[in-house]
């Protein structure tokens, strides 16, 4: 899962090794790094904000290593849906059940169907619509998209994708 | 300034739109081309379905403006002229006949066989043959280029092959067809339905009388294959293509893309990884592919220079024919 922590270190030499390291040692995945020099506390700890993949069940022990190490652990906050795309999809939207497709990309955990808007000019016509997709990582809305362009082959309508 | 003047002989076959252009820029530029260049062009012979005529010493104007109104026919075919008439480059300006690559296959065949240089503008015959004329030019010591198939006037192979060499290209996409953009420009601009502005299209000339190559999909697709091939080294052909058009597109979806920050348009791409799809995708309005009108664009991504945009008219006789007159100049420069 993708995770998002706050800590503070010691303004000494060596101190972000020292924070990164176990996450490493824990086959975690080091996504983005800000360090927020300018924002000492005032016990003159420098805070750094992180963002990393990591296995749910080595997190805890995780921040257990690193509070070992006089590293300060603030927040911890499981980051979710990271990333999201519109969609737009053209055809007989509601008639072949928008709902089964929407459900198909909920259920994979992964991602979500956060926003629909709909146009429905008439009985007979085909609708539009605009679909805002969200998931966890690039990767996992890719196959979001897949599964929607799948589900969309078969009910015979147009997905156009973002460049 | 070159002072060493070389003459170059060209037939122009296929006196069209595009073939009209060609006679007309070099019409216009001859002098200018000669002082900067050192080379004279002059058209010794046409050949159209009007007729052919041919002049060894150039063609006059008159004889031209004869052509064009249906007088003067000679009685040589286009491929005697191609054959027969001495002459350095056969200019080929036939309509594109996606399926056969004819008539345009067979007069480049025969001026490489002849023995000339061949400049096209034709997508048929690269597209269905690509590999099997450049083999053909390369057996006879001949050079094909065909820089005009590709987005009208906006330089892409060149560009890549020329300015870009060393870098390695790893995806090319973009705009490709004129018409399509001139829709969903209009459909979006002035909240008018596909039937409506494909009409109005069709009375200023920008789309065909029969549509379908262009709102299909088709003519976006086969330039994608000459991409493909003259660009990636592939041996695609048209079937490789996944084609989507725009006749779909409904004016509610242009509002829905709008809203959310997005223009609709029919964006050819070819990767590295040998994906070739056409398809109407979404496109953010800060993008540089986010062009208007008839304007054509592609956005180039190779490894070492990152990204490289290009925007230029595709479509436009004159255009088209500043295309053909630089990969002229190119054979001798």
């Amino acid at each position: 899962m993708k995770v998002s922590m706050s800590i503070e270190l010691k303004d000494i030499p060596g101190q972000l090794v020292l924070a990164l390291q176990p996450i490493s040692d824990f086959g975690g995945n080091i996504r983005s790094v800000v360090h927020h020099r300018d924002k000492k506390t005032p016990s003159g700890r420098i805070p750094l904000q992180l963002v990393l993949e990591i296995e749910d069940r080595n997190l805890s022990v995780l921040v257990e290593r690193l509070k070992e190490r006089g590293v300060n652990v603030v927040r911890i906050g499981e980051e979710r849906l990271m990333d999201s795309m519109v969609v737009l999809l053209i055809g007989h939207i509601v008639h072949s059940d928008i709902r089964e497709t929407i459900d198909s990309i909920d259920s994979t955990g992964f991602a979500e169907v956060v926003e629909l808007s709909l146009s429905m000019p008439g009985v007979d016509l085909k609708s539009s619509a605009s679909v805002t997709i969200s998931a966890v990582g690039t990767e996992e809305l890719k196959d979001a998209l897949a599964i929607l362009e799948a589900a969309a082959e078969k009910k015979g309508i147009m997905v156009i994708a973002s460049i | 300034m070159k002072t060493k003047q070389k003459t170059v002989r060209i037939s122009i076959i296929g006196f069209g739109y595009v073939g009209n252009g060609v006679a007309e820029v070099i019409r216009r530029k001859r002098e200018a081309i000669a002082s900067k260049y050192g080379i004279d062009l002059k058209v010794v012979g046409i050949a159209d379905l009007k007729g052919v005529i041919a002049d060894e010493q150039g063609l006059s104007e008159e004889a031209i403006q004869a052509l064009k109104a249906g007088k003067n026919q000679g009685d040589m075919t286009g491929l005697e002229l191609i054959r027969d008439i001495e002459h350095e480059v056969m200019v080929e300006t036939t309509p594109t006949n996606v399926e056969t690559g004819e008539p345009g296959l067979t007069h480049i065949i025969t001026a490489l066989d002849s023995g000339r240089h061949v400049v096209t503008s034709n997508k048929g015959p690269i597209a269905r043959d690509y590999r099997m004329l450049m083999d053909l030019a390369a057996k006879r010591g001949r050079e094909l280029k065909f820089e005009a198939s590709v987005g009208g006037a906006m330089p892409i192979i060149s560009l890549v092959q020329d300015n870009l060499a060393g870098n390695d290209v790893t995806s090319i996409k973009g705009i490709l067809n004129g018409t399509c953009n001139y829709i969903l420009t209009r459909m979006a601009d002035e909240n008018l339905p596909y039937e409506h502005v494909l009409k109005e299209a069709q009375e200023i000339g920008i789309a065909e009388t029969d549509p379908t190559k262009d709102v299909e999909g088709v003519d976006t697709a086969v330039k994608l294959v000459i991409l493909a091939n003259s660009v990636f080294g592939m041996n695609a052909t048209y079937k490789d293509v996944t084609v989507k058009g725009i006749t779909e597109i409904t004016l509610d979806a242009l509002k829905l893309a709008d809203d959310a920050g997005y223009v609709i348009k029919l964006i050819g791409d070819v990767d590295s990884d040998g994906r070739l799809e056409v398809a109407p995708r979404l496109v953010p309005k800060d993008d540089p592919l986010n062009v208007c009108g008839t304007l054509n664009v592609a956005t180039i991504k190779t490894d070492l220079a990152g990204e490289i945009t290009v925007i230029g008219k595709g479509a436009g006789p004159i255009e088209a024919a500043s295309t053909v007159l630089s990969d002229i100049i190119g054979l001798y420069s």
